[in-house]
């Protein structure tokens, strides 16, 4: 992975599989450049057996092949920098996988295009789950919120209409640019 | 900025449009969003796609993601089902690829054959 959001993209898959009806994604950095990434669900959540083990590259859900590397993959890129993976996993209530990096440390990978990580996310599951973001870094707040658009759209318009899509693309990049927008190098 | 008012009126024209669309003719991209896609390269792909759609102002095509088929080496993988038709599937498909993909097979029909698994396999 060459960025951030990309293994943001990755690790927000579990969620969608989970069967998640919302996934939030929180991205905080703060005035000492340590950033915290969070993504909750509120798909099946994971046995403690599973939980135990979905670090390791062998742990896999999928049956296409035995292996598992988002979760390590990212794990070892926050460790790199100092930071740490953690999850915390109910069976039927959800995840939560919290990410945090030293954004000064020199292994620390950039954040990468996150709107369009985000637009993503949101063009390929048209219809659900429902997809949250909230950013918070030392130039300001930012929040998208697919409910709302969803609210003005109706559930008879899917987010992957071209209309919808462009829309969705300037949208996201005015929220989230000002903000994350040159916060990482 | 963009404000939700901007969205209300894209509902109204997008509704009108969905109503006169027949769902049959529907085309379908399918992109592989597993770890081994995404870290080929499935995201700008994706986007590629939304571009040439929005260029193109193809309204009858839809985006949507899958999961690792298990043929990780062919990653990124992108499957084009047009209706009535055998889905195609495409192969470490990059950004530079896309517009001959809908060019010539979405718009006119005529897979892309060098593009495809059956020719990176034969």
């Amino acid at each position: 992975m060459r960025d951030l959001s990309l293994h943001l993209l990755d690790l927000a898959q579990n969620s969608i599989s989970a069967g998640a009806a919302t996934v939030t994604v929180r991205l905080t950095e703060d005035e000492a450049g340590w950033l915290t990434m969070e993504i909750e669900d509120d798909g099946k959540g994971m046995s403690p057996e599973l939980l135990e083990r979905v670090t390791s590259p062998f742990a896999t859900t999928r049956t296409t092949r035995k292996v598992g590397l988002g979760i390590p993959m990212m794990k070892e890129n926050a460790e790199k920098t100092g930071g740490t993976l953690s999850l915390e996993s109910e069976v039927g209530k959800g995840t939560l996988l919290r990410v945090t990096l030293n954004t000064r440390n020199i292994d620390c990978l950039p954040l990468g295009d996150l709107p369009g990580t985000l637009l993503t996310l949101m063009l390929t599951n048209p219809l659900h789950p429902e997809f949250v973001f909230e950013g918070r870094t030392p130039k300001g707040e930012c929040r998208f919120d697919t409910r709302e658009v969803r609210t003005v759209l109706g559930s008879d318009i899917p987010l992957n209409e071209p209309s919808v899509a462009e829309w969705l693309r300037d949208a996201l990049k005015e929220e989230i640019d000002p903000i994350f927008g040159g916060a990482l190098i | 900025m963009k404000s939700l008012a901007d969205l209300q009126a894209i509902r109204q024209k997008t509704l009108e449009s969905i109503n006169m669309r027949k769902d049959e003719n529907a085309a379908r991209v399918v992109i592989g969003m597993a770890t081994c896609g995404i870290a080929a390269g499935a995201r700008p792909v994706m986007l590629a796609f939304m571009d040439e759609i929005k260029n193109r102002n193809l309204q009858h095509v839809t985006v949507s993601q899958t999961g690792c088929i298990g043929m990780c080496r062919y990653e990124p993988m992108v499957d084009v089902i047009l209706p009535g038709q055998e889905k195609v599937t495409y192969v470490k498909v990059n950004p530079d690829m896309v517009g001959r993909i809908v060019t010539e097979h979405i718009v006119n029909g005529n897979p892309v054959q060098e593009y495809t698994i059956g020719a990176a396999e034969g």
